[in-house]
């Protein structure tokens, strides 16, 4: 099947408006007769679930948590960017969708990113109507930071909870609707398969995770807003229950899977400590708002402070390495994401992390609280400050910005970040990959739409800070609203779908062989023993760098584990009763057919792009020498799979990438 | 360090339940509660048993999923935090700790330490809401000049986890703390204005109706609470269901 994309004819500009005005509209006392499923109840399924709710479709709404307000937007950071110019610092919407393609590394698709950019401005205004407390500065206005790759503030936040108070937002949206009895609200539900009739998406097959029923729901549309795939490498910084299941269910039945490759690494995570561990903590990308990074000069120094007989604040500013404004004047400490933790690996690969293991660098907040202090001294006419109350003003100040996250580093690691430089390595976090979509955010299955950060077409190779909860809010509350109403219009007189058809049945029978298999396996090794397995592959050898004999063998060696999955793996308990294991075990399942097609897809693209480092591909002199090499000859496309069995059959589709209003270049920071 | 481990048992609502001991090896002080729960579990399975059903989701402290009661304590000893962000250096070697759901009759138990906390959902699904169209048509944001005093109060009232710790640590099993920080929150706002009369009338009458009790001014809640909700919010509700009541 040829990719279509979809995209409006006519100018960039008026694209999204002239959509709008031209799709077919339902009449109101039409959608009382059509059902919509969501799955998934984050930014994106909990905006668009009130939002469809809110217009007259009945929406069926399905999470696994205990409530929608758990799910893992909530623990999104740093704030979320707007294109309002407030600070008036030359910021618009051409320059958001400028730094959102450069940024991704000019591999997402121009005209929903400037949509995005358009709608991103209503997004701060919806969310302030509806109770959203973002910061306010003293004259009552809204309050903005700056975050890596731009340099404009857009950033609107709140304390660094800022996914949190949006999801929480949109939750109030969505319990107004579920008190209204406009959205049936289905907690600890978890979809284990999608379900066409004719060709086209009419419904789910769902467990009830506390009874363990195997649940039949019919819609005239399904979304999949099911999140990130990151814990495919066992460590991230995802909710231990964020999974690719709804997703990986889809691509079987003929979605495809786009960029399965691109994954985000964040530079500002708090450092593994053991084997034991379960998951990495991110600190927010803001605290390089204020924090400097270094690592020492010298290696003598280096072995000292991992040896404790030196303390990172022994060292002098001239002993000390500010790496990225060494190597990045313009940007310095807020290059973007992949930049960042790519000279963070650069300097611990040559020897100078400052942990126990040797992947650690440091984030220092010390000129900071100094440069703070000072303003606060004189604003209160304090004359010849002693240091000690320059140190306490300026702490304040930090403390006022950041505080959750200190307490937060504080907590895991045991030491006090006011007084000593914080610890952070990469981690995996955000998916730029995931579900094919065109621009009304359909995927290659009729009446199948995937939104958020399941879909893969807003961020390119690479998302920038604060663009995650602008795309899922964008998604659920402004655009698919309006783009399944172009398509449910052709369902007025469809009515209701019954569930009592053979398709239904068999999609049922599939689900309860998996399970029943899973609970009669009586293997010798546990689900996590699989997972961590995987994530050791994933990681080593389709991580922040990559070369092509290691991704052949990953794929090599994920089927191999994969086969010994389904021979070997053990799920105590029983199906008809709550489970966590059986869950764990349907979820690394998918994983294990995942991250093959992860690995067979980074084979692929032979270049270096966004969170993706092909070793083969880097820039050999010139200004950018070392720096990561794109090749825009031969890879300006997106990579779409389709399902043909085992992962490795998988069939490539090109949809080619066209930038008629942005020029293709070489990303420089310096 | 080793440690005993008790832990309440109960495969489902109806079941009975009770206490079981276990015992666990070569715990590392910098594993979190909830890792040190994860290898307990593998340390189960690998015997053939049924692991131990426990909720927990983002293991950052923000969630509010990981309700566990901990040596009589809500999420443990440590203050101001959940139990994922609890680490195994708060404990000792040798240490017997035990290990409990949260309990209130609003609470019910699904399964070993899992409850059912979906009362609090339907609280919220009476009122904590304002009632604004999601079309995207609103108002300039700057519009609603809000001072930065009542947005910073608001937000301190909007960080509740909806995690349930203060009903499990109040003797009356009250949810006070939880609905007043919900309250406060439109309360402060200017936003919340129009409907702050039905909204709290609403909150209440939904609070009592799930079987939660009173609050007779203890302050445990607040002191359990991992976000440092305080006990401010519940005057606030006081007030604004006063006035409210006066109106209506």
């Amino acid at each position: 099947m040829a990719l279509d994309s979809k995209v409006p004819k006519g100018p960039l500009k008026d694209k999204w408006t002239d959509y709008k005005n031209h799709i077919d509209l339902v009449n109101p006392a039409n959608k009382r007769n059509i059902d919509v499923i969501v799955v998934g109840t984050g930014l994106a399924g909990g905006s668009a679930s009130a939002t469809l709710a809110e217009l007259g479709y009945n929406v069926k709404a399905f999470a696994y948590q205990d409530s929608p307000r758990r799910a893992h937007s909530i623990a999104a950071q740093g704030g979320i960017n707007a294109a309002k110019n407030y600070q008036g610092d030359g910021d618009s919407f051409y320059r958001l969708f400028y730094d959102t393609v450069k940024g991704g590394d000019y591999r997402s698709r121009e005209a929903n990113v400037y949509r995005l950019a358009q709608v991103s401005a209503n997004i701060i205004d919806q969310c302030v109507a509806q109770g959203v407390p973002f910061a306010r500065d003293y004259g009552g206005l809204l309050d903005n930071r700056s975050f890596g790759g731009v340099l404009v503030s857009r950033t609107f936040y709140a304390k660094g909870q800022t996914g949190q108070q949006l999801l929480l937002g949109a939750y109030s949206a969505m319990n107004r609707q579920i008190a209204r009895g406009k959205i049936e609200m289905f907690n600890r539900h978890e979809m284990l398969d999608v379900v066409k009739v004719g060709g086209k998406a009419r419904g789910i097959i769902a467990r009830n995770l506390v009874t363990g029923e195997i649940e039949r729901h019919s819609a005239h549309a399904v979304v999949i807003a099911s999140g990130g795939y990151g814990n495919v490498y066992f460590l991230s910084t995802n909710a231990m229950g964020s999974n690719a299941t709804a997703a990986w269910k889809i691509h079987k039945k003929g979605a495809y899977f786009a960029n399965p490759c691109y994954t985000q690494i964040h530079p500002t995570c708090i450092p593994r400590s053991g084997d034991y561990q379960s998951k990495l903590t991110l600190m927010s990308e803001s605290l390089r708002n204020d924090g400097r990074i270094w690592v020492p000069k010298s290696m003598d120094d280096v072995m000292a402070i991992r040896e404790g007989r030196k303390k990172p604040t022994d060292l002098s500013e001239d002993e000390r390495d500010y790496y990225l404004e060494r190597r990045y004047p313009a940007f310095g400490n807020l290059v973007p994401r992949d930049v960042a933790s790519r000279a963070a690996k650069e300097r611990c690969d040559a020897g100078y992390g400052v942990n126990a293991t040797g992947e650690a660098v440091y984030l220092d907040f010390k000129s900071a609280i100094s440069r703070y202090g000072k303003e606060q001294a004189k604003l209160q006419h304090i004359t010849n400050p002693s240091e000690a109350k320059v140190y306490e003003l300026g702490q304040a100040i930090v403390e006022a910005k950041y505080g959750n996250l200190f307490q937060m580093y504080e907590k895991i690691v045991d030491e006090n970040p006011y007084k000593t430089p914080m610890m952070i390595y990469p981690a995996t976090h955000y998916t730029m990959g995931g579900v094919w979509v065109d621009y009304n955010l359909m995927t290659t299955v009729d009446g199948l739409y995937c939104i958020g950060e399941a879909n893969f077409s807003d961020h390119g190779a690479n998302r920038l800070g604060a663009s995650a909860l602008m795309q899922g809010l964008a998604d659920g509350y402004f655009v698919l609203p309006y783009t399944i109403g172009d398509y449910l219009s052709n369902d007025i007189r469809t009515g209701k779908i019954s569930t009592e058809t053979p398709e239904f049945t068999a999609a049922e029978n599939e689900v309860k062989e998996r399970i029943d298999f899973f609970i009669n396996n009586k293997g010798e090794h546990s689900v996590d023993y699989y997972h961590k397995k995987l994530g050791k592959i994933m990681w080593e050898k389709c991580g922040m760098a990559r070369n092509e004999q290691g991704l052949k063998e990953a794929m090599a060696e994920i089927k191999a584990l994969r086969e010994d999955f389904w021979k070997n793996v053990t799920v105590p308990g029983d199906a008809n009763e709550m489970n966590p294991e059986l869950e764990k075990a349907g979820r690394v399942a998918d994983f294990l057919e995942l991250g093959e097609l992860f690995a067979k897809d980074a084979l692929n693209r032979n270049e270096s792009c966004g969170g993706h480092f092909r070793e083969e591909s880097v820039e050999l002199d010139g200004l950018q020498k070392g720096e990561a090499k794109r090749n825009d000859e031969e890879y300006a496309y997106v990579s779409a799979w389709e399902y043909k069995g085992e992962p490795a059959d998988a069939v490539l589709h090109k949809e080619e990438l066209e930038f008629n209003d942005i020029e293709l270049k070489q990303r420089s920071y310096k | 360090m080793n440690l005993t481990l008790k832990i309440w048992r109960q495969k489902n609502a109806s079941d009975k339940g009770k206490m079981v001991d276990y015992k666990i090896s070569d715990i590392s002080e910098h594993m979190s509660f909830l890792e040190m729960m994860d290898v307990l579990n593998e340390q189960i399975i690998n015997l053939g048993d049924e692991p131990v059903a426990f909720d927990h989701d983002c293991r950052e402290g923000i969630c509010g999923m990981c309700s566990m009661y901990i040596n009589g304590e809500a999420h443990g000893p440590d203050r101001g935090v959940t139990t994922c962000q609890l680490h195994m250096r708060s404990f000792k070697d040798g240490d017997t700790i035990t290990i409990e759901p949260f309990r209130a009759a609003a609470f019910p138990v699904i399964k070993d330490l899992v409850v059912d906390r979906s009362s609090f959902e339907r609280i919220q699904q009476s009122g904590g809401y304002i009632s604004v169209n999601t079309s995207g048509n609103t108002q300039d944001a700057n519009a609603i000049p809000i001072s930065k005093e009542a947005a910073d109060k608001a937000m301190d009232a909007a960080t509740c986890i909806g995690c349930g710790a203060c009903v499990a640590t109040c003797k009356n099993s009250s949810a006070m703390l939880f609905v007043g920080a919900k309250v406060s929150q439109y309360a402060l706002l200017p936003q919340g204005q129009v409907e702050a009369t039905d909204r709290v009338l609403n909150m209440v009458a939904q609070m009592d109706a799930e079987g939660f009790g009173n609050c007779t001014n203890t302050g445990a809640c607040e002191v359990e609470c991992p976000k440092g909700i305080s006990l401010e919010n519940i005057a606030r509700m006081n007030t604004e269901f006063l006035k409210a009541s006066l109106k209506g």
